[in-house]
């Protein structure tokens, strides 16, 4: 498991300004504090133009705060160079995109085995293996060797998750992991975030428009305008 | 997934499988371009060799000659007024280089030079019975002589190594004398001088000028005739690199105050047609690099735009920026060396099959193609390069790629 705090994310005044110098400067985050602790199940909801995927690249590294400090697992972020923040993404952040998850270049066992490629820079026997745990984790042992592009839309976010998870990260994004699929293969992969979240330690924070998929999450944070319209805690009812 | 290729690697080789027509279309250029190089440059080296073998067969790349005796017109003592106002420049006679030992031996040490010579050059009549015939006769040693000229090779009946009384004709003054190895010829000069000499080689030239005009002798001998006991007329070199020459004789000419001739410069013509051809082959070889790294350029340009979603996922899945610069510098490389291969293997066969087909009645070719096999070497390292240097724009853009804005798309 993971080296992490018990913190796994912490927003301290969180602002994000575009074009900015000009006429057209435009804050879209608005000083956001918020701690997300380990192992903790969290649904981001808000409209459309509230700024949630603005937070995400920011929460996943790929985008900077114009001012404020994020910390990941109690490293502070801001500071850090590309070199960094891409070792410390790789690490500590797994994403699961809503579309074009996978590179349809590769099979799904392979799509599983590229962030250790990237870290290890040559392919081995024990990535193989990892990749191959977790695919059959996310239940799809027998499409593995698949081209990703055969797979259906459902298969895809499975496989999505299995590569977010390769690395054992401290926290998981999800951008409307299921914005794509029907009602049944929506449910499934939502069962199956649930699933890897009670089974590990890692914490897992959702965008979703979809009101009754936030409410199978242990904490829904609304996002309004830029700002926190409400945080409040969640009880699922489990089956 | 091959365990035994980088990352890199398997994320080009996969792109490009992926984009297939993409993929061999541009190598397919690039093929095209490396084979217009290698057809061209083999065609253009085979000419030159060809004429600059036809050239220094005959001629030392470096002749040292006396310096030409100048009339000097009369001065009044003390003052500065010319008594004659006619001058005549005055009639060259036949004389020795000066210390030429000296001048052979200081040329022998020189960095570059291969072998040097003296020879003693003259004009002769050759008389058998009632015939007689006007000769330039040359005065040669054996021994240094036949590695300056590609005389031994011209031989086709007996031999080149000539002593005494021995002399060599060409083929066309045999056949005109009625003579061949072994038969005596009488040789006469303007001086006086007069030898019995015994054939002992005939060469052929291949030109009818010399064959009928052109006599060897022994240096010695050449000598007495010409009434320059111990001189010679001139010194003549060879170096490792002919077209160093130009630059060797002037410093030659420097050091001794003689009159030093290069092959370059007493071939003027065919210098400036052999530099013409290699400068077209040059910018032949420029524009279709350009081309070729246009089209390279602009293929992975699109690619790194169709791709833009999947670089985004790969920099978001911890692929460095390095990584990505890299991804695609590789593809440029990868692209320019397989085409260039294919190329090579095209323009190879297209040389046999020009060998095969381009024939003068009698089946010799027409052209000969001097081919040489480091020329692939070159081609596929070239393109490999024009690659790499294709690819850098696209490559840069692909790795400043905001992985944030990719995904988004």
């Amino acid at each position: 498991m993971a080296d992490f705090n018990a913190i796994t994310l912490q927003l301290k005044g969180i602002r994000k300004a575009y074009n900015i110098g000009l006429p057209a400067e435009t804050e879209v985050l608005h000083g956001l504090d918020l701690t997300i602790a380990r192992g903790e199940f969290v649904a981001l909801i808000g409209p459309s133009g509230s700024g949630k995927s603005t937070l995400l690249n920011l929460i996943g590294l790929l985008d900077k705060p114009t001012a404020g400090e994020l910390l990941i697992t109690g490293q502070p972020t801001t500071q850090l160079q590309d070199r960094e923040l891409t070792l410390l993404r790789a690490k500590a952040i797994g994403f699961v995109f809503q579309f074009h998850n996978l590179l349809p270049e590769f099979t799904a066992l392979e799509n599983v085995m590229l962030p250790l490629l990237a870290a290890r820079g040559r392919p081995d026997e024990a990535m193989r293996l990892r990749a191959a745990e977790l695919i059959e984790q996310v239940g799809l042992t027998n499409v593995g060797k698949h081209m990703s592009n055969d797979l259906s839309g459902g298969q895809q976010q499975r496989v999505a998750i299995a590569r977010a998870l390769v690395m054992q990260p401290a926290l998981v994004l999800a951008d409307e992991p299921t914005g794509n699929l029907d009602t049944k293969a929506a449910d499934n992969v939502f069962d199956l975030l649930r699933r890897v979240n009670e089974a590990s330690d890692t914490s897992f924070l959702i965008v979703t428009h979809d009101p009754r998929l936030a409410q199978r999450c242990d904490r829904i944070i609304e996002l309004v305008d830029g700002r926190i319209d409400s945080d409040k805690a969640n009880r699922v009812s489990r089956p | 997934m091959n365990s035994a290729m980088p990352f890199e690697w398997i994320l080009a080789i996969r792109f490009m499988r992926q984009a297939r027509m993409q993929t061999l279309l541009i190598m397919a250029g690039v093929a095209l371009g490396v084979s217009v190089i290698v057809f061209i440059s083999a065609l253009i080296s085979g000419l030159q060799s060809n004429l600059f073998r036809r050239t220094l067969d005959f001629q030392a790349q470096i002749i040292i000659l006396p310096p030409k005796e100048v009339s000097r017109p009369l001065h009044q003592a003390g003052g500065g007024v010319m008594l004659a106002t006619l001058v005549q420049p005055r009639a060259q006679r036949l004389q020795s280089v000066d210390q030429w030992q000296t001048v052979l031996a200081q040329v022998a040490k020189m960095d570059g030079v291969s072998v040097v010579a003296p020879v003693v050059s003259g004009a002769g009549f050759i008389v058998r019975g009632e015939a007689n015939k006007a000769v330039g006769l040359t005065g040669i040693e054996p021994e240094t002589y036949l590695q300056l000229i590609a005389l031994n090779s011209k031989i086709i009946a007996g031999t080149a190594n000539i002593t005494g009384t021995d002399i060599l004709v060409g083929m066309d003054l045999a056949k005109d004398l009625g003579v061949w190895t072994g038969d005596k010829l009488n040789l006469q000069t303007a001086s006086g001088g007069t030898a019995t000499l015994s054939i002992r080689g005939i060469f052929d030239f291949g030109n009818s000028g010399l064959n009928s005009r052109s006599v060897y002798i022994a240096l010695r001998t050449a000598q007495s005739l010409l009434d320059l006991s111990g001189g010679v007329t001139s010194v003549e070199a060879n170096l490792d690199a002919p077209f160093t020459a130009e630059t060797v004789a002037q410093t030659i000419q420097a050091q001794t105050g003689l009159k030093v001739d290069s092959w370059i410069a007493t071939n003027a013509q065919f210098f400036s047609a052999l530099e013409a051809q290699s400068m077209s082959n040059t910018v032949i070889r420029f524009f279709v690099g350009l081309t070729a790294a246009l089209g390279i350029a602009s293929v992975l340009v699109v690619s790194v735009v169709q791709k833009s979603k999947a670089i985004g996922i790969l920099r978001a899945t911890g692929t460095s920026r390095q990584q990505i610069l890299r991804l695609f510098l590789l593809q440029g490389a990868l692209t320019g060396l397989m085409g260039s291969l294919l190329g090579a293997l095209v323009g190879w066969l297209f040389l046999n099959a020009w060998r095969n087909i381009a024939v003068n009645a009698d089946g010799t070719p027409i052209f000969v193609i001097d081919f040489d096999p480091m020329l692939f070497v070159y081609a596929a390292v070239g393109a490999t390069l024009v690659g790499i240097l294709a690819a850098l724009f696209p490559a840069l853009q692909a790795a400043r790629l905001d992985p944030a804005v990719a995904i988004r798309g």
